[in-house]
């Protein structure tokens, strides 16, 4: 028995080495992603009402992995001011987000769309967080750097097939769309045109249906970042150094380009909450749309102030 | 005296039956367990198929759930051509491999090779994705284009994880295969491998049957491990290199989102995979059956 389970260590063991070796062979960078965001935090006014005590409590935030980074980055920011509240942010998707501020298993929903008929029933009251754009991204080593809002919609349709009539290498496009149900996707569509009548009347989808899918943001940044023909669309916060965001019709995605009105493939980001909020809770959301809470938005999203 | 030999008895008897009964209430959780989820898998998806339509249901070849149009032929065919694939892999390897195990390897071998298999039984599934993910789709993106995520992937990486079921269960049948059967067989004059091939495994058949079969179940079950590297395309994949998503993934990936009727189908595509599992263990009760017979 004992030479078994010493057979057992030995081998484990050996594993644990090969795949150390794997491990230090392709050491990625992406820890890194992170930068200190919360160096836009001036010592804004204390809260009103000048309740100097601590609250306390325990927020849960779930939905939408497109609003989650920026949820994610205004709990930290609101954490350091409130050390009493545990702020967990959850991303898992709108749909879900909507059901869970609407049964109460969460305090506050997240959703990176509009809500749909069904859903409006359910008397959640909506924030209109920020509004978002959605960039049109390829691999960095692509030489493809705009489009124009056609040749996107053409592509994404199964039109063009070929990085070469587009102005790129003579290489097949893979194109990389999200989840039936992804708030991405139904606003992408949407502003895409890439919706299209049945024979039934109904609107259903119009993107090629043999694009592959990834789950989630971060699923189709790995995959356009990996791959170098594949093209995708990643809520603009999402985008970074590892893809590169297409101009569509001349303009860069951006901030900026957003909010002068250039930029036009963008949709609102919504915080739901259902009746009356728990005092931590309050205090998130009222920290979110204060001031300092927008200049966070303000850095990859178009704020509503 | 007497007397007290009694109460000490009746006491005795009394732990024995209330010990017993934990007994049952144990045994019980599982047939309980199995039963309630038979009943809310059904009480939750055939209504759906009924609403859907069967033929459009399981014929279907177009997934728009947003417009509910709900066909789910193009991840049947998918499930059951990244479970073929699996076992074309699976078991050759797992059935040389539990010979190796059983009649072959030297002791210092055996004691290199079972702990390693048992080990890969051990890895989450989620990790065999991830492994996918980096290092077998990458290499298929190379050799032959189209982005990597594919049925082959998926393939590659089930072929892998069902070893473990079915190299221990195989090598438990060739165990139990009588010793005088191989010194029967080795007497008449024929080589050791000849003894295997033509002896050994057909007496072992029924175990290594069902093996087979739990590797089967295994394979059709996986969810994470596939849904990082099949590409999760809703279509009926043609060739290997084509993505395609599995009954399983297709679950997993839009329950977050499933919202109504949407919601009711998935658990529909659930019922549709459970018809699949019981039929499966049904056709392993029938093989373990008839190898009490022999």
């Amino acid at each position: 028995m004992s030479k078994l389970l010493k057979s057992k260590i030995v081998v484990l063991g050996l594993v644990a080495v090969l795949s150390l070796g794997v491990l230090a062979g392709c050491s990625s960078p992406a820890a890194e992603e992170k930068e200190t965001s919360t160096e836009t935090a001036p010592a804004v006014e204390v809260v009103e009402e000048g309740q100097a005590t601590t609250l306390e409590g325990h927020v849960n935030v779930v939905g939408s992995t497109s609003v989650t980074p920026v949820a994610q980055e205004i709990a930290e920011a609101f954490m350091a001011k409130e050390p009493g509240v545990k702020v967990d942010v959850q991303g898992v998707g709108s749909s879900a987000g909507v059901k869970a501020a609407s049964d109460g298993s969460a305090d506050i929903g997240m959703a990176s769309r509009n809500l749909k008929e069904g859903e409006k029933e359910w008397g959640l009251t909506e924030h209109v967080l920020a509004f978002d754009g959605i960039a049109v991204v390829v691999n960095p080593a692509n030489g493809v750097g705009e489009l124009t809002a056609d040749q996107a919609t053409a592509i994404f349709k199964g039109e063009i097939t070929n990085w070469k009539d587009v102005g790129g290498a003579d290489q097949e496009i893979l194109v990389i769309s999200r989840e039936a149900g992804s708030g991405t996707r139904g606003a992408f569509e949407e502003l895409l045109d890439l919706e299209a009548e049945n024979a039934e009347g109904k609107t259903i989808s119009a993107v090629k249906k043999d694009a592959l899918v990834a789950e989630g943001n971060g699923a189709v940044k790995a995959n356009v970042a990996k791959k170098e023909y594949a093209i995708g669309y990643l809520s603009l916060s999402y985008v970074d150094e590892t893809v590169k965001g297409v101009s569509i019709d001349g303009v860069a995605p951006s901030v900026d380009a957003i909010v002068a009105g250039e930029y036009n493939v963008s949709r609102p980001f919504l915080l739901l909450t259902k009746g009356e909020l728990s005092p931590a809770a309050q205090a998130y959301m009222d920290f979110a749309f204060s001031e300092e809470g927008q200049a966070i938005v303000a850095e990859k999203l178009i704020p509503v102030q | 005296m007497i007397t007290i030999d009694r109460k000490k008895h009746r006491k005795r008897e009394l732990t024995e039956k209330i010990i017993e009964k934990i007994f049952l209430v144990a045994a019980s959780i599982s047939v309980i367990s199995v039963l309630i989820i038979t009943l809310f898998i059904f009480a939750k998806g055939a209504p759906a198929i009924g609403i859907v339509g069967v033929k459009e249901f399981l014929l279907g070849q177009d997934w728009e759930p947003m417009a509910d149009i709900f066909g789910i032929l193009p991840m049947i065919l998918a499930s059951f051509y990244a479970t073929v694939g699996a076992i074309l892999i699976g078991v050759p390897v797992g059935i040389l491999t539990a010979v190796f195990l059983a009649e072959i390897a030297p002791i210092w071998l055996q004691r290199i090779v079972r702990p390693a298999v048992e080990l890969l039984a051990g890895i989450p599934s989620v990790i065999y994705g991830f492994f996918g993910l980096l290092v077998i789709v990458p290499i298929i993106d190379e050799q032959f284009g189209g982005g990597g995520n594919s049925l082959l992937a998926a393939i590659f990486i089930l072929g892998v994880m069902i070893l473990p079921t079915i190299v221990t269960i195989s090598e438990t049948a060739i165990k139990a295969v009588p010793r005088e059967y191989k010194e029967g067989s080795l007497a008449l004059g024929t080589s050791h491998i000849e003894t295997i091939f033509k002896v050994i495994l057909p007496a072992a058949k029924s175990g290594v049957l069902a093996a087979v079969i739990l590797g089967i179940g295994r394979a059709i079950g996986e969810t994470m491990a596939v849904i990082l590297v099949i590409g999760n395309t809703v279509q009926i994949p043609n060739s290997l290199l084509d993505r395609a998503r599995t009954l399983t993934a297709n679950i997993a990936i839009e329950m977050g989102y499933a919202f109504g009727l949407h919601q009711q189908v998935l658990f529909a595509t659930g019922v549709v995979l459970f018809v699949f599992i019981m039929s499966l263990n049904l056709l392993l009760n029938h093989f373990t059956h008839k190898a009490g017979d022999k």
